[in-house]
């Protein structure tokens, strides 16, 4: 196992995100450690990516839930140009499945159907990024 | 056909607020969006066509599409500027009189007030879409959001990156006739294996290339194609359908031409083992598996296995796909495949394919675009063509 297949994103490679006024709340959570999505209170649905109306029933009587953090690897790519890296979709305990990177783990031993947990790391820019490890 | 008396305008809406501080342009969309469902009396899961212009975020109208929920049979945003809306008036009557949908949506956006105080760079589009901050930070490329789709459909289905390979060689098979491909080697399965990873599962032979150019296609009205002196060749059918992540709900084992496919089918009123040629985007080569299930060539799950073994070769398999090469060896040009699909779907309807790849009797063709990005939203948009006078 080489070390550039086992090492996390290098810092200069954390991007900040775009932050706007439907997203702010969201990014705030992230700098205490809280992974939030969207529960809608007419239809019970939770959403992700969050937004102000429920994309199932169109209300807007739409709240903030805060997650476990806990999660399955719905599926994922190890991109090996450059230095390598690892998208993923991660299905939350809490239903939505969600764009993340896979950090601090062996590459090679990813597998879909994995168990992994959110792990956020700071921007420097007033958010973290809900990263995913395995566990 | 005329449109009419064939549509109505049933619902109306004005925001009432002059400065958009604290809010969003896909968020005001949805505002007027949901204003104007209630005058009409509608729920947005009525809505089956959206029409927007430039002030909407994203690609086209497909990331509003996504952050208010909708399904949707009918998309267009085309930019005609301020005029943009009564155009898409017209559009939408007359996709409605030709029952191509039944509630379309047009919206209009924008916060230029707020974006001027706030600093916010002017800029058409209207800024960026809601999605773009949750997913950025994580690096998509273009590559690994079909590598994501092909992890997943070997996941579920046991689909392997050697059926994969097969869509490739059969491609490299076709490239050799066209003098103007780009890639005209004829690879193996072997070949594309042994090429480099560039996002797992997805080799450098699994991506399509990358080229200058374009194409250009000429519709008619039927009395005119009866005047000139070319083979009558009809739009039997067709069908278009955005495809987004759903709020979370995200299934990559399948694609838009689910629902294009079987609108277009419906249209033409023809079956997929009717189809003599298939013109399938291929982007990459897990494009064109999902696509093929989907547009019910072969089974969900099943085509890995259908791919195979030469099956789209021309006068070897069952279903001659691409044969210019596609966009895997031939064109793909400024990115956009679409237009070549079409093209080729033409000349082999015509009987005017190069002679080595020219499917015999070959009377009804169908081909299929794919936009975007299969791992996260997309547009599909399939067309059936057959030739009149043949």
């Amino acid at each position: 196992m080489s070390d550039a297949t086992t090492k996390t994103a290098p810092r200069s490679k954390i991007r900040a995100p775009r932050i706007n006024d439907e997203s702010r709340p969201f990014w705030e959570a992230t700098t205490r450690g809280e992974l939030l999505v969207k529960h809608c209170t007419a239809c019970g649905e939770n959403h992700y990516f969050p937004r102000t109306f429920c994309p199932f029933c169109f209300s807007d009587a739409t709240e903030w839930l805060k997650c476990s953090g806990r999660g399955t690897i719905y599926t994922y790519s190890v991109t090996r140009r450059g230095e390598p890296y690892a998208i993923a979709y991660v299905t939350l305990a809490e239903g939505p499945t969600m764009l993340t990177n896979l950090i601090d783990c062996d590459f090679d031993k990813l597998a879909v159907g994995q168990a992994v947990k959110v792990k956020f790391v700071d921007t420097g820019e007033g958010s973290a990024l809900p990263f995913f490890v395995p566990g | 056909m005329s449109i009419k008396g064939k549509a109505y305008i049933a619902g109306i809406y004005e925001h009432p607020l002059r400065e958009g501080t604290g809010k969003t342009v896909p968020q005001l969309h949805a505002e007027v969006a949901k204003g104007a469902l209630e005058d009409a009396g509608l729920h947005k899961n009525d809505i089956d066509a959206y029409y927007c212009a430039g002030d909407v975020p994203g690609m086209g109208g497909i990331n509003q599409a996504e952050y208010m929920g909708l399904k949707l049979r009918q998309i267009d945003s085309t930019e005609t500027g301020g005029s943009s809306y009564v155009l898409h008036v017209r559009h939408a009557a007359q996709a409605i009189a030709a029952g191509h949908c039944k509630v379309a949506l047009i919206t209009l956006a924008g916060r230029p007030r707020a974006d001027a105080k706030e600093n916010y760079s002017m800029r058409p589009g209207g800024g960026a879409p809601a999605d773009y901050g949750f997913e950025a930070p994580f690096r998509p490329s273009i590559v690994n959001m079909y590598a994501m789709v092909a992890k997943r459909h070997m996941h579920e289905f046991g689909t392997t990156s050697a059926q994969l390979a097969w869509v490739k060689v059969a491609a490299s098979q076709h490239a050799q006739h066209n003098p103007h491909a780009l890639l005209r080697d004829v690879v193996t399965v072997e070949d594309v294996l042994n090429s480099p990873v560039v996002s797992d599962p997805l080799h450098r032979l699994d991506c399509c290339v990358m080229t200058d150019g374009g194409g250009a296609i000429i519709m008619v009205a039927p009395e005119i194609a009866k005047s000139l002196k070319r083979p009558r060749i009809r739009v039997l059918g067709a069908g278009e359908a955005p495809k987004h992540l759903n709020g979370g709900k995200v299934d990559l084992t399948y694609s838009g031409a689910l629902w294009s496919g079987a609108d277009a089918f419906a249209e033409a009123g023809v079956k997929p083992s009717d189809i003599k040629y298939a013109s399938i985007y291929d982007s990459f080569t897990i494009t064109v598996v999902v696509t093929l299930e989907d547009l019910g060539f072969c089974a969900k799950g099943k085509g890995g296995a259908f791919v195979a073994d030469g099956n789209l070769i021309s006068g070897v398999g069952k279903l001659p796909f691409n044969t210019d090469g596609g966009g895997l060896c031939n064109n793909h040009p400024s990115d956009r495949g679409g237009i070549t699909k079409v093209i080729e779907a033409v000349r082999q309807v015509r009987g005017e394919a190069h002679p080595k790849v020219q499917v015999p009797n070959c009377n009804l063709v169908l081909a299929h675009g794919t936009g975007g990005l299969l791992g996260s939203r997309m547009g599909s948009a399939t067309v059936i063509l057959d030739r009149e006078d043949a």
